[in-house]
């Protein structure tokens, strides 16, 4: 962080290594559009009512036509809005798992790494590893489908498989940091624990967990996906963007559209979030320096 | 600290893991809310058959018996029986798990090999057409999940331009080897079919690739990043100040040091290759270790998932072994320090 | 401009592209090495010493440009080589040691490959036992005991100061007309900083190499060198023959530099010059010294001085104090 310096020049310096690739501010306008849609879906999108358990076979399996620009699926039901519908439950996933999991897990990091060479240091980072020693998929995979599938079963799952790599994260800049002079200094002045671990480590370690965080809304999308396309994630009628590409396939090549626009609108989302991401690690990457 | 001990201390390391992970997944599968019998039979099977059938699995039991049984069944080679196939889930396993190894070993050296020229490639020319194409390329191979990549191929392959089969392991009438080692490929060179090995390979290939390109583009990401940071160091400079010409500092001196990231991410590219052939092979209609998993999965087949997901666990402990000593061999840091591992 | 010159380098501007702009650090940087001779460089860290140096060489970074000046090497225009020259230039011409030995070693090749690897390009051993013979025999020049293991070391595995040996046996494993050395000691122990020092000065000595030495330590520049030029903020401010800088200092910054003698490690010149080196990104416009300058006089912020002839032979300097040309203006 700079000091002594405006806000307006730091603002003006973040900005500048935010914007310094272009890609970037086209993630950020791009998630900030898909915010917004998700937000207001039900004013915005153009058959609201589409997103539920709705059924007019006289319109099904409609080509992309400006009635419907997606088209329609067996059911009758406008993609576009169902897609459109759908971005929230990403959403809702994304931002509820890296609230889980954040803070949780950047704690654990956080104590690992001040008590460095003792049992507990031990003990939380081979419980990562544990934890780590199956990919996130799978994992999750194997928890929704020992418990109900749902949106939010969907999400503890993938809680479970994401804490540790904030765990690891932090760990290793809070073993560094802890070496540092000033929290020494800090420890020998007698400062509580929490003071030493919260307000001497911690703001060190925040740079590359934002960073991680706005880059991992987008993994944590792709593996939301990964999950509704076999059918452990939002059950229907509610769209969910795996679950659409899935049964859209079954009618490939005829029915295109069914499973082709909600694929694009997932790698649009996870492209959006990435590019986001890379713009928030230039600009934090330049503060630092 | 030599190689002998390093690896002797990863080896005891991975049991540790490999222990922890057996607790892990014996709790998930115990979490599951209601009785696993009776979820298992559905609602309408007699009460008798469900109590043998929670005596078969040893739920009458403590909760730390039932472990100790499980493990120990482990241990000697016994998953259970599946209550989907009414077979041993080993047997099951031995089916299906050569399929998917074959897909992910074929993929992997795909996702390694391309990952590693395009990233070399685009570091040598810098903010080239070249190096901006292998940028957009990768973001796209790195935003794209697997699976759409599958329904993708299915659509470009399957109906538009069939050059390549979509479904299966073998055409219909293609004669298969005997089984031997479950590996389709190794059988059919053994017992010297080798219509069947072409025909298998042609098959491998969009279902591999499919899976290949996301760990693909990050490798190329990785090993370009690490390539431009490792020519900023000083000792980048100093061989060209020596007088050692560009490409040979690059191809040698800089991709050593710059694929030790690489491979270090490459353990996860391949546990996610795991991971993402569970979808793929839905798509493809291939007959993997996924298709079985996603069915014990969707029906609660307790005994399958425990196995699979175990199974997958060593595969990936074993994954991971090799990728530290490949990274070992890379940095002599790790060899002869006794390494990163554990910080 | 003397003809036999070594090394000459003409007005040479370097100038970085950063973030709000350019960065001008060099502004019309002169330079002349006669052959045999050594040449000590001194000033404040980052006053464009090691750019300076970067340009000999042609291994400036990317974001680098050249708005004007030009680097001689035996008569050569350096800027404009390519291929072939420029690998001649590097490989046989001049060689370079680093501040930071621990960065200017491979951290994942041996010792033995990497020599090997510079005696292989600079066309000097014919096969690979050959080269391996070169390497013992430099790194035993070098002082290093048990050179045989050495080569299988990895840099890691070896101290601070054997990595510099190290790095000055590559550099003189085969025939150099120019050595250059960028603060070579500076990361090391106190202790072994005067070893590697004298080590660097028996074989430049021996093998009759030229040497330019880039040095913060005026202590250093009067135990080495024959020729010592005064750099301040991209610019040469002074050039005396070594023992005339040390005995009739005249630029005001020269004269503060040598007055903060006892103080001059790493903390800075506080008290010798008060102020700190300008803001390359906008420069003052003169001489870039007047803003610190006591005696800094109205022309002093307008134009920049050129080289001006004193009295001593060789000793030239850029202050406008001395414009009429025999120092005498004081």
């Amino acid at each position: 962080m700079v000091k002594g310096t405006s806000w307006q020049e730091r603002l003006g310096r973040a900005w500048y290594g935010f914007s310094r690739n272009r890609l970037s501010v086209v993630g950020l306008v791009l998630v900030v559009g898909i915010v917004l849609l998700a937000l207001l879906a039900p004013l915005v999108v153009p058959y609201p009512e589409h997103a539920g358990a709705f059924v007019d076979y006289a319109n099904a399996n409609l080509p992309p036509s400006r009635a419907h620009l997606f088209g329609t699926d067996v059911f009758g039901r406008d993609i576009l809005s169902r897609v459109i519908f759908a971005f929230r439950g990403a959403l809702i996933m994304a931002i509820g798992v890296l609230v889980a999991v954040v803070p949780l897990g950047s704690f654990l990091g956080l104590v690992a790494g001040y008590y460095k060479g003792t049992r507990l240091e031990t003990f939380i980072m081979r419980l990562t590893d544990v934890f780590l020693a199956l990919p996130p998929l799978i994992l999750a995979l194997a928890i929704c489908a020992v418990l109900r599938p749902t949106l939010f079963n969907s999400m503890m799952a993938v809680c479970v498989s994401w804490w540790p790599w904030y765990t690891r994260l932090v760990y290793g800049m809070a073993s560094s940091v802890r070496n540092e002079f000033y929290v020494q200094a800090a420890e020998v002045t007698g400062a509580s624990k929490g003071h030493i671990l919260f307000r001497e480590i911690l703001p060190n370690c925040l740079a590359p967990i934002f960073t991680k965080m706005a880059l991992d809304v987008g993994w944590v999308i792709l593996v939301g996906a990964g999950l509704s396309f076999v059918g452990l994630g939002e059950q229907p009628p509610t769209p969910a963007l795996g679950t659409m590409v899935s049964d859209g396939a079954k009618y490939l090549p005829h029915l295109w559209w069914n499973s082709v626009f909600p694929a694009v609108a997932i790698m649009v989302m996870v492209l959006s979030f990435n590019l986001f991401g890379d713009g928030v690690r230039d600009m934090l990457a330049r503060e630092e320096a | 600290m030599g190689l002998g001990r390093f690896i002797v201390r990863r080896l005891a390391l991975s049991l540790l893991v490999l222990a922890g992970l057996s607790v892990l997944i014996f709790l998930i599968a115990r979490v599951v809310p209601g009785d696993p019998a009776r979820q298992a039979l559905g609602p309408r099977a007699p009460e008798w058959a469900v109590e043998n059938l929670r005596k078969e699995m040893n739920l009458d039991k403590p909760l730390h018996v039932q472990y100790y049984l499980w493990v120990k069944g482990l241990l000697q080679g016994d998953l259970g029986k599946s209550l989907l196939t009414r077979r041993p889930v080993v047997d099951d396993i031995k089916e299906f798990l050569p399929a998917t190894c074959e897909i992910v070993v074929f993929s992997a050296l795909v996702m390694a090999i391309g990952g590693i020229l395009l990233g070399v490639l685009s570091a040598s020319y810098p903010n080239s057409w070249f190096d901006n194409l292998v940028r957009v390329v990768a973001y796209l191979g790195i935003v794209t999940p697997s699976f759409v990549w599958a329904v993708v191929f299915v659509l470009i392959f399957g109906y538009i331009w069939p050059i390549l089969p979509v479904v299966g392991r073998l055409e219909m009438g293609v004669e298969a080897p005997p089984v031997f080692t479950g590996f389709l490929l190794l059988d059919s060179l053994i017992f010297g079919k080798y219509e069947a090995f072409g025909d298998a390979l042609r098959h491998l290939i969009l279902p591999s690739v499919a899976l290949a390109l996301g760990g693909m583009a990050q490798a190329a990401r990785i090993t370009r990043s690490s390539l431009m940071e490792n020519m900023g160091r000083d000792y980048a400079l100093a061989q060209v100040a020596y007088g050692i010409p560009w490409r040979v500092i690059l191809t040698k001196y800089l991709l050593k040091p710059s694929l030790i990231p690489t491979v270090s991410v490459m353990a996860l590219d391949i546990a996610a290759l795991f991971a993402n052939a569970f979808l793929v092979e839905l798509v493809f209609n291939y007959p993997g270790i996924s298709g079985y998993g996603i069915r014990a999965m969707l029906n609660k087949d307790l005994n399958a998932i425990t196995g699979v997901i175990m199974v997958l666990g060593v595969i990936f402990t074993a994954v991971n072994i090799i990728v530290d000593l490949v990274v070992a061999y890379l940095d002599p840091r790790v060899r002869l320090l006794g390494g990163s591992q554990g910080g | 401009m003397e003809s036999g010159a070594l090394v000459e380098i003409r007005d040479l501007a370097v100038w970085y592209r950063v973030y709000g702009g350019l960065l001008k650090v060099l502004d019309g940087v002169n330079l002349t090495v006669a052959s045999g001779q050594r040449v000590g460089i001194v000033g404040e860290t980052g006053c464009g010493k090691t750019t300076t140096m970067k340009a000999i060489l042609r291994i400036l970074p990317r974001n680098a440009v050249l708005p004007r000046g030009e680097v001689m090497f035996q008569g050569r225009k350096v800027l404009g080589m390519r291929g072939r020259e420029l690998q001649e230039l590097r490989g046989q011409g001049v060689a370079m040691i680093f501040q930071d030995p621990t960065a200017a070693l491979n951290p994942v090749f041996t010792v033995g490959q990497q020599i090997m690897e510079v005696i292989k390009y600079a066309r000097a051993g014919g096969g690979p036992r050959e080269r391996r013979l070169m390497a013992l025999s430099a790194l035993k020049e070098a002082a290093l005991p048990d050179p045989e293991r050495i080569m299988e070391n990895y840099p890691f595995q070896l101290s601070g100061g054997m990595r510099q040996r190290v790095c000055i046996a590559m550099a003189l494993a085969t025939a150099r007309t120019l050595l250059i050395a960028d603060e070579p000691t500076t990361n090391l122990d106190v202790t072994i900083q005067d070893q590697v020092l004298r080590l660097m000065r028996r074989l430049v000595q021996e093998k009759g190499t030229s040497l330019i030495l880039i040095t913060h330590s005026l202590g250093v520049a009067r135990e080495m060198t024959d020729l010592v030029y005064v750099m301040y903020a991209g610019t040469m401010v002074e050039v005396a023959p070594t023992d005339e800088l040390f005995e009739s200092p005249l630029h005001p910054y020269t004269v503060g530099l040598l007055r903060s003698i006892p103080k001059l490690t790493g903390g800075g010149i506080a008290e010798g010059v008060p102020g700190r080196i300008p803001n390359y990104a906008d420069p003052p416009a003169g001489c870039r010294f007047a803003p610190r300058c006591s005696r800094a006089m109205a022309i002093c912020s307008e134009r920049k001085p050129e080289f001006f002839d004193t009295g001593g032979v060789g000793h030239r300097v850029a202050c406008w104090l001395f414009a009429a040309g025999g120092g005498a203006v004081v």
